[in-house]
């Protein structure tokens, strides 16, 4: 039963952009809409605002309908109380910060919107700064005064378009540390579009995934991203070790799964599945460790050594240096398919690992995730 | 002096009339999509490329009396339009129609589309947006559109002609003035006609100019923020 406050959003349309998206946040909660562009995101987002009018949806928030056509309710972007911050924050490039936000701060004395702009610019740590025009503050200054002219409006729900894009690498550190604190007071929806999964996973609780216009999933933000629903969705979490396998034995603790030429390879069940179907099995990162160098030998070097550890062996295609890690693409033997993961530098210097060389690495079982094939 | 007061009473007369319908027409075209709008934004640019004599002729034959057009302005004002101030003002307004329109038009094309939005997301109804944030932001297009509308029309020469005719005290302007000095060789009041004409032009295009490169009244609404705050 969602609260009655929650943001409730059903949007379907064919033109001008195709959009078919449920999505639900609840009070307090920061929802991340994630996709790659031009999945529909920042349509989403400006319809829930009113800047769009799609061809059919169901918006509630705070327990008042903004849209629906089957009652004909349609409210004005005046009327639906959402506070906005622009990607490039649009501020108003002639007012200063001070008038930036009483602009949006209701209240029919001047001086009682005077205080309360001063209040917010406040809270958005921007005490000071408060008579400088938009031309002369920073890029993590004017996101602060964007947040501050978007809560001034008392806003049932808090609509955030990549606020952080525009913003260099530090200054968006700080920035995250500034929202995730402001948020701890809000107690409102908040919709975040991005497309960073580090961002979403330093500041969402839950996420939808986006793509050509369609909303996959939407959960808690280690669920998805750990243990996605769909191989669609695992490719747009951002994980490359997915193999196509097929089921040859249920047995009463764990599925018996084939990859390539590979049999036996013992991992989770997925329910419903039955024997000769083909799944997706994830192999995380995480869960790859460095086992030892091999010789070359002909001998065939996978094997199951215990229930839960697969082994696998194969040649270093590509090792690359990101900072103190090395980025390896293993070509697998007996598996049409490269296994990409990271090792510490170190590890990579004391195993001699190089490009062409054979290394043999293990599978944690509890790092293999199974999902549907499509 | 009488051709000057008649070129001022014709130019303030077409400002303001003009100014108004080509901030809503500048406004209209800069934000439409309509299928048409190229067309439409080529029958306003037309006087900038047809010979004013053109237009002064079409103009003629529009007022005619003889014309379904011309008859219907004869019944509503009780003479005919040609040779009168009133016709002149007509014909001031369509001539100077670009001049008018365009520099609104470019101002609105300039303003960001989100700024609006913001200000919509801000609870602004679309007459405050206007007033607070759309106005304040392509003023200088309406400078611009105010002064060159002003000096055009009072340079106007050829149009004015055709259709006002040369009438002392109603439709001779300045330009037509400086036209007959020369004719009758009283090069005294043509170079004293022309000169007030070409500084009135500088100082003008000057304005423009220098206000295109102010930054839109930003210290203003700095200084009044400080004023605020102070109290």
């Amino acid at each position: 039963m969602p609260h009655p406050d929650s943001l409730e959003v059903q949007i379907q349309q064919r033109n001008p952009v195709f959009i078919d998206v449920t999505l639900h946040c609840e009070p307090g909660e920061l929802l991340a809409l994630v996709g790659p562009s031009g999945s529909g995101k920042s349509t989403v987002l400006r319809s829930i605002a009113g800047l769009n009018r799609p061809e059919h949806a169901v918006i509630r928030c705070n327990g008042e309908l903004w849209e629906d056509p089957q009652s004909g309710v349609h409210l004005t972007t005046q009327q639906r109380k959402a506070g906005m911050v622009f990607q490039e924050y649009a501020l108003f490039p002639h007012k200063s910060a001070l008038d930036n936000v009483m602009l949006a701060t209701p209240g029919q004395s001047r001086k009682v919107r005077l205080q309360k702009a001063l209040a917010i610019l406040e809270r958005t740590n921007m005490q000071g700064l408060e008579k400088r025009m938009p031309s002369t503050l920073s890029g993590g200054q004017k996101q602060r005064v964007a947040i501050a002219r978007a809560l001034a409006r008392e806003p049932r729900v808090l609509l955030l378009d990549e606020p952080f894009s525009a913003v260099d690498q530090q200054t968006r550190r700080k920035l995250y540390r500034e929202l995730a604190a402001l948020r701890q007071s809000l107690e409102l929806p908040i919709v975040l579009v991005t497309h960073d999964l580090t961002e979403v996973q330093l500041l969402a609780d839950s996420l939808c995934l986006m793509h050509h216009g369609s909303s996959f999933q939407q959960g808690p933000v280690a669920t998805i991203i750990n243990t996605p629903g769909s191989r669609e969705v695992a490719r747009l979490v951002g994980h490359q070790n997915l193999f196509t396998a097929t089921i040859m034995a249920n047995e009463q603790e764990h599925t018996v799964y084939r990859i390539g030429e590979l049999t036996g390879v013992r991992g989770p069940i997925l329910p419903g599945a039955r024997v000769g179907a083909q799944v997706c099995l994830l192999i995380a990162p995480s869960a790859i460790q460095i086992e030892s160098v091999s010789v070359s030998t002909h001998k065939k070097i996978i094997e199951i050594k215990n229930d839960n550890l697969l082994r696998l062996s194969g040649t270093v295609y590509e090792s690359v240096i990101l900072g103190d890690e090395l980025s390896i693409r293993l070509h697998l033997e007996h598996i049409p398919k490269s296994l990409r993961f990271k090792i510490a530098l170190h590890t990579a210097v004391e195993n001699d690992i190089k490009q062409g060389g054979r290394i043999n690495v293990t599978v944690q079982a509890k790092g293999i995730h199974v999902m549907a094939s499509q | 002096m009488t051709a000057l007061y008649v070129s001022l009473k014709l130019a303030l007369w077409t400002t303001l009339l003009l100014v108004p319908t080509g901030l809503f027409v500048g406004r209209w075209l800069a934000n439409t999509t309509i299928r048409g709008k190229p067309w439409i934004e080529s029958l306003i640019m037309l006087p900038l490329v047809l010979p004013p004599t053109v237009v002064g002729y079409y103009l003629l034959v529009l007022f005619s009396p003889q014309s379904i057009s011309g008859s219907f302005f004869t019944q509503i004002l009780g003479h005919p339009l040609v040779f009168t101030f009133p016709g002149l003002v007509i014909a001031s307004v369509i001539v100077n129609l670009p001049f008018a329109i365009q520099p609104i038009q470019i101002a609105f094309c300039n303003l960001p589309q989100e700024l609006r939005e913001a200000a919509w997301v801000s609870g602004l109804s679309p007459l405050k947006t206007w007033w607070h944030i759309e106005l304040p932001l392509t003023w200088q297009g309406l400078l611009a559109s105010t002064t060159l509308v002003f000096a055009h029309t009072l340079g106007e020469f050829g149009v004015v002609l055709m259709v006002g005719g040369n009438i002392e005290g109603s439709t001779r302007t300045i330009s037509i003035a400086i036209y007959d000095s020369v004719q009758s060789f009283d090069m005294r009041t043509a170079g004293l006609y022309s000169l007030a004409l070409l500084v009135f032009s500088i100082l003008a295009l000057a304005m423009v100019r220098s206000n295109s490169q102010l930054p839109g009244g930003a210290r203003k609404a700095e200084y009044r923020t400080m004023k605020l705050m102070d109290h």
